[in-house]
C-alpha cells in the first residue's frame, strides 16, 4: 500500500515514494548548491532551504512526519 | 530622574497597634499595579479592603511599559484608563533589524471601531500613581504604606496577617487575602509554596533614557546589530521623551559592572549615534524567568500577578496578565463574600488563570528561544529566518521578537455554557467581549454597557417585561441591554451605530449573549429563553456543580 495516502481517511501523509523525476540531477544540484561554502555557510543555506520547503508543504502532519523520519536512526 | 519624581506616601501609625485585631473582608498584600487594581475593583463594588505595602512610593524606574488593549478596557471599568491613555504614547509600527539592515516592518493596524488602541506605552510609576490616586477616592479602601507583612496564618474561616511598621507589630484578620507581593513574593515563601519553572541563562540591561529625538514612536528591535554584535537590542518610546533601551548581555556579563553609567554610555552612543543627546534616568540588569505556582488558590490566600506567575518581558505579558487575573478574581470573590456563590467558584479563578498563565509562559518562552538561541543550530535557524524575512513574507511570521499580549480565550472553562446554536463570531464562550461603537445613554462603546455585573445583550427581538424583571431582580442580577429594538421597562437600549456590533457577534434578531462581570462571554443563544439564561448564570457562578453534588 502506498504510504502517502491512507485510503480511509484521505489525510495526506509524507510521500516517501520516488517523487523526483530526475533524482541524479536533483542530487547534483543539491551538492552544487554548497560549492565553495564554509560549513557554517552551508548550515545556513540548509536551514533556509528547510524553511522554504516547509512553508511550501505547509501541512503540519506531513512536516511532523518528515521531522520524525529525519531524526530516525540518529541519536 | 529628571522627568519624574517619585511621590513619598505618608506612613501613619495604624490604630491596630493596640486593641483587638480588626477584621476585613479582604486584605491585599502589595501595592503594585496588580494589587492596586484589585483594591480599586473591590472598593468600587463596595467591599472594604485593606492594602498593605512595605514601601512608601511607586515603582522606581519604568519597569512595565506596554499596556494592552484588554488591560486598558479593564482599567476603564475602574475609572483609570483615560488618564493613562492621555499621558501615554500610542504606537502601531514595529521594525525588525538584522545586522546592519531593516528586514521588515509591521503595523499592528488595530481594527477600527474599538475605544482603546492595541497598546500604549507608559512608565509603570505613572500607572501606579494614577491607581493610588483613584484608590484614595474610594472610602472603602485603606492603603497603608510601610506596613510589611511578616506572617500569614490560615484558619478555616479566616486568615490572620502579622504586620510590622515603624511603630511596631500588629495582627489583622480577613476573610480573604489577595497576594500581590511580586515576583519574589515573601508571602509565598511564608506559606511554604513555590513557583516552578525555568530561568533563562542570559542577562539583559534595561535602561530609561531621556532624549529629545526625532526617532518615530515605533518599536525597534535589532538582532545582532553592528553596535552590539551577536546580541539583541530594543528601543521603545515612553511618555515625557523617555525611551526604553534593552541590551542582551549574555550570561557571563557582570550585572554590577554593566549597570554603571560609564559602561552604559558607550553602548548607547554606539546605538544612537555620537550626536544623540540623552541622560540615563534609570538602569537595571535582569534575568528572564518563566515560572508559575501550581495553583493560584491556597485556602484563603489568592495569588495574583508576578507572585503567581512570571514570564519573560518580551510580549508585555506580565502586568497585563496580572490585571486580567484581578478582573477574573474580584467578581467571584464578591459573590462568595455575599454568599451568592460557593467558595468553590474561586477554584475557577485558579483553573482559568493558570490556563492563561500557561499560554503566556508558552508564548514568552518561544520568544526568548528565538531572541536568545541556545546552541549553534538554533542560532543558524534563527538567522536563516531573519535572512528569508527580508524577501519572503512567510518568514516574517516566524520572526519572534515578542508575541504581544492578547487576552486568553477561556474556551474550555467549566463556567461556560456550551453553544447550541451555530455562530460565525470569534467572540465565543470564554472570550472577552469584543468592543464596538454603539449609541445610547451611557456611552458610545459596547463595553460601557457591560460593567454592571452579569449582562444579557439581546439583539432585535424585545425581551419581555416580566423576564427583564425576573433577571434584574434575581439574587445575582442580570442587566438586560437591548440592541436596536424597543426595551421593556428595566432594560437598557443601545443602537448599533456603525453596524459593527451585529457583525462582530454574528447576531440575528433574537440572538442573545450573556456576559460575566469580567466581560467574558459565558453563553449565547439564537433566541431568548429565561430559564436558559438563569441556568447559565447559575453555571457561571459555580452553582450547578453544587446542585449536582447535592442531587447525587
Amino acid at each position: 500500500m502506498s504510504e502517502h495516502k491512507t485510503a480511509s481517511s484521505g489525510i495526506s501523509t509524507l510521500n516517501t515514494d520516488i517523487n523526483i523525476a530526475a533524482p541524479d540531477d536533483f542530487y547534483e544540484e543539491l551538492i552544487e548548491l554548497h560549492r565553495g561554502l564554509s560549513d557554517e555557510q552551508s548550515a545556513l543555506v540548509n536551514a533556509k532551504l528547510i524553511l522554504l520547503l516547509a512553508n511550501h508543504i505547509g501541512d503540519a502532519a506531513v512536516l511532523r512526519e518528515a521531522m520524525r523520519a529525519a531524526r530516525e536512526d540518529v541519536a | 530622574m529628571k522627568t519624574y519624581t517619585n511621590p513619598v506616601y505618608l506612613y501613619t501609625r495604624p490604630a491596630d497597634l493596640s486593641g483587638a485585631p480588626r477584621h476585613w473582608p479582604v486584605i491585599v498584600a502589595g501595592a503594585g499595579p496588580v494589587g492596586l487594581t484589585a483594591a480599586i475593583d473591590l472598593a468600587q463594588r463596595g467591599i472594604d479592603v485593606l492594602v498593605l505595602d512595605d514601601d512608601n512610593t511607586v515603582s522606581v524606574g519604568s519597569r512595565a511599559i506596554c499596556w494592552s488593549k484588554r488591560a486598558l478596557e479593564i482599567l476603564d471599568r475602574l475609572g483609570c484608563a483615560e488618564r493613562m491613555v492621555r499621558k501615554g504614547v500610542e504606537w502601531n509600527v514595529g521594525r525588525i533589524f538584522f545586522r546592519d539592515e531593516q528586514v521588515f516592518d509591521f503595523n499592528l493596524l488595530p481594527e477600527s471601531g474599538h475605544r482603546r488602541p492595541a497598546f500604549i506605552n507608559l512608565q509603570q510609576y505613572w500607572v501606579e500613581q494614577f491607581l493610588v490616586e483613584r484608590l484614595s477616592e474610594l472610602p472603602q479602601a485603606g492603603l497603608r504604606w510601610q506596613n510589611k507583612v511578616i506572617g500569614v496564618t490560615q484558619q478555616t474561616d479566616r486568615v490572620s496577617v502579622r504586620v510590622t511598621t515603624p511603630d511596631g507589630e500588629y495582627t489583622v484578620q480577613a476573610d480573604w487575602l489577595i497576594v500581590a507581593d511580586g515576583a519574589r513574593s515573601p508571602i509565598r515563601g511564608m506559606l511554604g509554596l513555590e513557583s516552578e519553572g525555568q530561568v533563562f541563562r542570559d542577562r539583559f540591561l534595561i535602561a530609561d533614557i531621556h532624549m529629545k529625538s526625532d526617532f518615530p514612536t515605533e518599536r525597534w528591535f535589532w538582532f545582532d546589530p553592528p553596535f552590539h554584535r551577536n546580541q539583541s537590542a530594543l528601543l521603545h518610546r515612553q511618555a515625557d521623551d523617555v525611551w526604553r533601551v534593552d541590551f542582551q548581555l549574555g550570561w557571563e556579563a557582570n550585572p554590577e559592572e554593566e549597570k554603571k553609567h560609564e559602561n552604559i554610555l558607550p553602548r548607547l552612543k554606539a546605538m544612537l549615534g555620537d550626536k544623540a543627546e540623552f541622560d540615563i534616568e534609570w538602569a537595571s540588569v535582569y534575568t528572564f524567568q518563566c515560572r508559575r505556582m501550581r495553583s493560584f488558590r491556597h485556602g484563603r490566600a489568592l495569588f495574583v500577578g508576578d507572585a503567581a506567575h512570571l514570564v519573560s518581558p518580551f510580549g508585555a505579558r506580565g502586568a497585563n496578565s496580572g490585571i486580567q487575573d484581578v478582573d477574573n478574581l474580584v467578581w467571584k470573590l464578591e459573590l462568595v463574600l455575599e454568599e451568592l456563590a460557593p467558595q468553590s467558584l474561586l477554584d475557577s479563578y485558579d483553573a482559568e488563570r493558570t490556563f492563561a498563565a500557561d499560554e503566556n509562559i508558552r508564548a514568552t518562552t518561544r520568544s526568548t528561544d528565538f531572541i536568545t538561541p541556545k546552541g549553534q543550530t538554533s542560532r543558524t535557524f534563527r538567522d536563516a529566518v531573519l535572512m528569508l524575512a527580508k524577501r519572503h513574507p512567510f518568514a516574517r511570521r516566524l520572526v519572534n521578537a515578542g508575541r504581544l499580549s492578547v487576552p486568553a480565550v477561556l474556551k474550555d472553562s467549566s463556567l461556560n455554557t456550551l453553544d447550541t446554536g451555530s455562530f460565525a463570531s470569534t467572540t465565543i464562550p470564554g472570550a472577552p467581549a469584543t468592543d464596538a461603537p454603539v449609541s445610547g445613554s451611557h456611552g458610545n462603546w459596547l463595553l460601557d454597557y457591560l460593567d454592571q455585573g452579569f449582562t444579557l445583550l439581546a439583539f432585535g427581538t424585545t425581551v419581555p417585561a416580566d423576564a427583564v424583571t425576573a433577571l434584574t431582580r434575581a439574587p445575582i442580577p442580570v442587566a438586560v441591554v437591548q440592541v436596536g429594538a424597543p426595551a421593556a421597562a428595566g432594560a437598557g437600549r443601545i443602537e448599533d451605530r456603525d453596524k459593527l456590533l451585529a457583525a462582530r457577534y454574528d447576531a440575528q434578531p433574537g440572538t442573545c449573549y450573556l456576559f460575566r462581570p469580567d466581560e467574558h462571554v459565558c453563553a449565547r443563544w439564537r433566541s431568548f429563553d429565561l430559564a436558559r439564561v438563569l441556568a447559565a448564570v447559575a453555571h457561571a457562578t459555580g452553582q450547578t456543580a453544587i446542585a449536582e453534588q447535592e442531587a447525587a
